[in-house]
């Protein structure tokens, strides 16, 4: 970049959110991606909020059609994408329309003053101009006209003129570098990686890009400029990872702790197929990717796999599930490891797809036909979706039982750094498959017996296809306790329903228990959550207690069984609120299990809590 | 899976200690001796072989064979099946279910693992009515069948299973029928060898519940008049005396015909491998039931890429261009920063 010597020191901040909105062509998702990358290479603590419509391109210029993507950086540690953005950056007046009312009081506006024009100002339903009528009095306006800019620095490439407006963003995203003393060379790096193969594309945006930041520079439009200084961080190598790119890495993971191989059947839907994009890449770690003709054949292939000594993993959202649910019961009755991963949308039906909801935690408990005992886990942020997954394919192979991971749309496309876990330290999971016949049959020949178990974990034998001499038949009919035989006996249906439950049940014996945070010992309420409302939680209970207020935090991986010690947890304490993205659906378990008054709190509105949502509903139970 | 080390085996080696639960007279225990006996000819191992199935009474089948088995729900066999070849080539995998099961709840995880190619031999029990949950007609039912659903008669047109799976591009299309164990033999001897999926319809008679539906054609009495044996680059021919023949007809349908009055060169000739499927698709549509002359055999056998050794080979590919997978590496991928 060129320099300039009267460029004057930066005003430095603690944090910043800034939203950048668009049209779904105007690379707004990209533009904060790429901001958010260089955030993160520049030590900021981070956490994004992309939010698109699920058209692919909705009319141009409508508010349908508008995309945005809310990133919030900080020289400290924070947990949210932020309540309310600092900066918005609106490339058309849908974009303004739709976005400003969530625009701090006299925060700023960066627009592109080109589009504000009779036209796209009628589409987004505006009958005068806002940059002139005085409606955004109060904001600081910063009217850019990028396209005509854009087009002009991008001449040189030599890109038809249609062609070089879409290098718009990239001026966008150069303006707003200057003004946070964003890192400049990660962003050329990465546009000479991805546009490298067009030399053409590749020019007209990095032209777009140093455009964007020398207008910054020299238009004194700007009276200063702003840093966010790195936030103090343990050390270690960092990443800035997305709930299901960490979702996909932790099955990987998962399968090398294994020591088994990862089948995958899947049938793509919004918001989980970018698991299946990013496992279909690996297959030199030997994993198997199916995209099935629906999302039955694709857990139907998934635990075919199984029955052949595979981590069967199905990947889908909740309309998936509903389709899935026989199946699992299948694998219930079958006994054999199954994942099966629900990224959580708006429902009921096609509801908003490409929207955050939490809302299918009874599903999962018990959407089947039957005593169908699932277990449930759930991922609180985008980097512990890694984890999660580990832990769901411990729990399978070591249970011999399917497995829910309830992840959710904010966690698969919200992105946060990660500090990169030590290979090494990862703990390798055990899975033994019965090489030998475990019976003596009537006539004194030894036998195997399928449903003989571990009388720990009550998990059965699993003896592999291919393996001499331990032949078997199973099947979805009741068996027999032992032999696996079909049995309609009964009795023996009342046992087995009962080893099935005990046997999910007993798995709290292989899970931590729930650990408390915030004021443990004196606090006059419990807010308990569950995956991914953590980050808003955390960041709400900060505030109350920064307020005066003791509350203590607790918050679930485990949805079932729960850790054994959750009923203590949650006697302790005098009052307990339960926030959840869903009208209450853990606040109902737990008041049936345990008893307690548990409050809810509720948002289904296709987006995450926010901290001061919670903040204000821990004060008002406070003082209820 | 042709394996010389492969210990002899007996019918009584591959039949398990279950006791078999069909109605007495059901078609499916000569399919299901058929079966045990072919098996030790085929020098195969027993715990190589897996039997899936899903629901209804040909389902049970799995129950019976001293193999691998899984009795999955309704039909969704192919699906499971597909997961599990894919997932273990070196197993040997039968996908086994009626008209109910693999045409109609099934329906659509047929047809994608006969597109797919995937390594499974797929014997469809055809007894053109719903058994197991007490006759109700099926998708092969003919129309204005009268059952407890539709007293008034059926108004489904049926499926031709044979026409059906040529439809969806298998590589491997056959019919048999239960009253013939040499036939059904030799026919799924040739299933089992094809590289790929293999389909194969078998009439099967229901004898409680569509008794005889199969008559007109498999009983001795009309065998030879009203089954017509396909045989591999030999003239179509049929009757006591070989004295009927099939020929392409006008409007692209083949007709039968006396041979003495058209001459044999006027026959068509069956090719099972020629690479385009229509001759195979005008030869299903000869009959529109089991009561007019009906092809048995082997319809269509061509080689096409089988779906699991692809998948393989993209493994390998990648393993050759990348190495081994190397996790730590993996989340080194990104962009990344160390804070010291």
């Amino acid at each position: 970049m060129t320099d300039t010597a009267a460029r004057p020191e930066p005003t430095t901040i603690d944090r910043l959110v800034i939203r950048f909105a668009g049209d779904s062509g105007d690379g707004m998702q990209l533009t904060g991606d790429r901001f958010t990358s260089a955030s993160a290479l520049f030590g900021n603590d981070l956490a994004t909020l992309p939010e698109f419509p699920a058209e692919i391109r909705a009319p141009a210029g409508t508010l349908a059609g508008v995309s945005a993507f809310q990133v919030h950086i900080s020289d400290h540690e924070i947990t949210t994408p932020g309540d309310a953005p600092n900066v918005l950056v609106a490339m058309n007046p849908a974009a303004l329309k739709a976005e400003l009312h969530d625009l701090e009081a006299g925060g700023s506006i960066i627009v592109n003053s080109d589009t504000f024009e009779e036209r796209n100002l009628a589409k987004a339903g505006y009958a005068q101009n806002p940059l002139a009528d005085g409606s955004l009095k109060g904001y600081s306006v910063y009217e850019i006209p990028m396209t005509t800019l854009t087009k002009e620095a991008v001449a040189p490439a030599g890109v038809k003129p249609r062609d070089a407006d879409r290098s718009k963003n990239f001026f966008a995203l150069g303006l707003v570098s200057w003004m946070y003393t964003r890192p400049v060379e990660p962003t050329l790096e990465w546009i000479a990686e991805k546009f490298g193969g067009t030399p053409m594309v590749h020019e007209a945006n990095v032209l777009a890009f140093k455009a964007g930041h020398a207008f910054g520079e020299t238009a004194e439009l700007f009276d200063h400029t702003y840093e966010v200084l790195p936030a103090p961080q343990q050390p270690g190598t960092y990443t800035n990872i997305g709930g299901n790119t960490a979702l996909a890495w932790g099955l990987v993971a998962a399968s090398q702790l294994a020591k088994l191989p990862i089948f995958l059947g899947s049938y793509p839907i919004t918001p989980a197929s970018d698991i299946l994009h990013e496992l279909s890449r690996h297959k030199n770690f030997g994993i198997r990717t199916l995209q099935a003709e629906d999302e039955i054949a694709g857990i139907g292939a998934a635990l075919g796999a199984a029955f052949g000594g595979h981590i069967g993993v199905t990947t889908t959202s909740g309309p998936g599930v509903a389709l899935k649910s026989e199946t699992m019961g299948l694998a219930v009755s079958l006994e054999l490891p199954l994942v099966v991963i629900d990224i959580q949308r708006g429902g009921p039906s096609t509801g908003l797809p490409t929207k955050t909801e939490a809302a299918d935690l009874l599903m999962a408990m018990y959407g089947r036909h039957g005593e169908s005992p699932i277990p449930i886990v759930a991922p609180s942020t985008p980097s512990d979706c890694f984890a999660t997954a580990i832990e769901a394919v411990r729990i399978a192979l070591t249970y011999r039982t399917p497995v829910l991971l309830l992840s959710d749309g904010y966690l698969a496309n919200g992105t946060e750094p990660w500090r990169l876990p030590d290979v090494a330290s990862l703990e390798p999971i055990e899975v033994e498959f019965a090489t030998a016949p475990n019976h003596t049959s009537a006539d004194g020949e030894p036998d195997y017996w399928p449903y003989l178990r571990d009388p720990a974990t009550l998990a059965r034998s699993w003896a592999v296809p291919g393996t001499p001499g331990l032949m078997h038949r199973i099947g979805g009919i009741e068996k027999a306790d032992g032999s696996g035989n079909i049995s309609y006996d009964p009795a023996n249906h009342g046992h087995m329903v009962a080893l099935r439950a005990a046997k999910v049940a007993g798995i709290a014996a292989s899970i931590p228990p729930l650990e408390v945070t915030g004021d443990v010992d004196d606090a006059e309420i419990l807010v308990l959550g569950w995956g991914s409302t953590w980050g808003a939680i955390s960041a709400g209970v900060d505030r109350v207690r920064a307020g005066g207020r003791r509350v203590a935090q607790a918050h679930l991986r485990h949805l079932n069984p729960f850790p054994s010690n959750l009923g203590d947890v949650l006697r302790r304490y005098p009052r307990v609120l339960v926030p959840e993205m869903n009208l209450g659906q853990l606040s109902r378990l737990v008041r049936a299990e345990f008893l307690v008054d548990a409050r809810s709190v509720n948002k289904v509105e296709g987006t995450p809590f926010i901290a001061s949502e919670l903040q204000a509903a821990i004060l008002g139970a406070l003082d209820d | 899976m042709t394996d010389l080390a492969v210990p002899a085996t007996t019918k009584k080696d591959w039949s398990s200690d279950q006791e078999v639960r069909w109605c007495p007279g059901c078609g499916d225990y000569s399919i299901l001796t058929a079966v045990q006996m072919l098996m030790p000819e085929l020098e195969v191992r027993r715990e190589d072989t897996v039997f899936v199935s899903g629901i209804g009474c040909a389902a049970r089948f799995p129950y019976y064979m001293n193999t691998y088995g899984m009795h999955s729900i309704h039909g969704r066999a192919p699906a499971i099946a597909t997961g599990l070849a894919i997932a273990r080539p070196d197993l040997d995998v039968w996908v086994i279910g009626g008209d109910g099961d693999l045409l109609s709840i099934g329906g659509n995880h047929l047809i994608h693992a006969l597109r797919r190619n995937v390594n499974l031999t797929i014997l469809l029990f055809n007894n053109q009515i719903y058994g197991l949950t007490k006759g109700q007609y099926s998708p092969t039912s003919e129309v204005g069948k009268v059952t407890k659903s539709t007293p008034f008669g059926s108004l489904d047109t049926p499926f031709n299973p044979v026409a059906l799976a040529l439809g969806a591009q298998a590589s491997f299309v056959a019919r048999t029928h239960d009253m013939d164990r040499k036939h059904m033999q030799e026919t799924f001897r040739r299933a089992h060898a094809h590289k790929g999926a293999a389909l194969v319809e078998i009439y099967q008679n229901c004898n409680v519940f569509n008794d005889g539906a199969f008559d007109d054609i498999t009983s001795r009495a009309n065998r030879d008049s009203n089954l017509i044996p396909l045989v591999h680059g030999e003239p179509i021919r049929f009757g006591a005396e070989r004295e009927k023949g099939v020929r392409m007809g006008s409007g692209g349908r083949a007709e039968i015909v006396d041979v003495d009055e058209v001459g044999e060169d006027a026959l068509l000739v069956h090719d099972e491998r020629a690479p385009d499927a229509a001759l195979a698709f005008t030869i299903a549509q000869l009959s529109s039931g089991p009561h007019q002359p009906t092809p048995v055999g082997v319809f269509r056998a061509v080689d096409r890429a089988e779906y699991a050794a692809e998948v393989d080979r993209q493994l390998a590919t990648a393993h050759d261009q990348k190495g081994a997978g190397d996790l730590e590496a993996l989340l080194h991928s990104g962009s990344t920063w160390t804070v010291t």
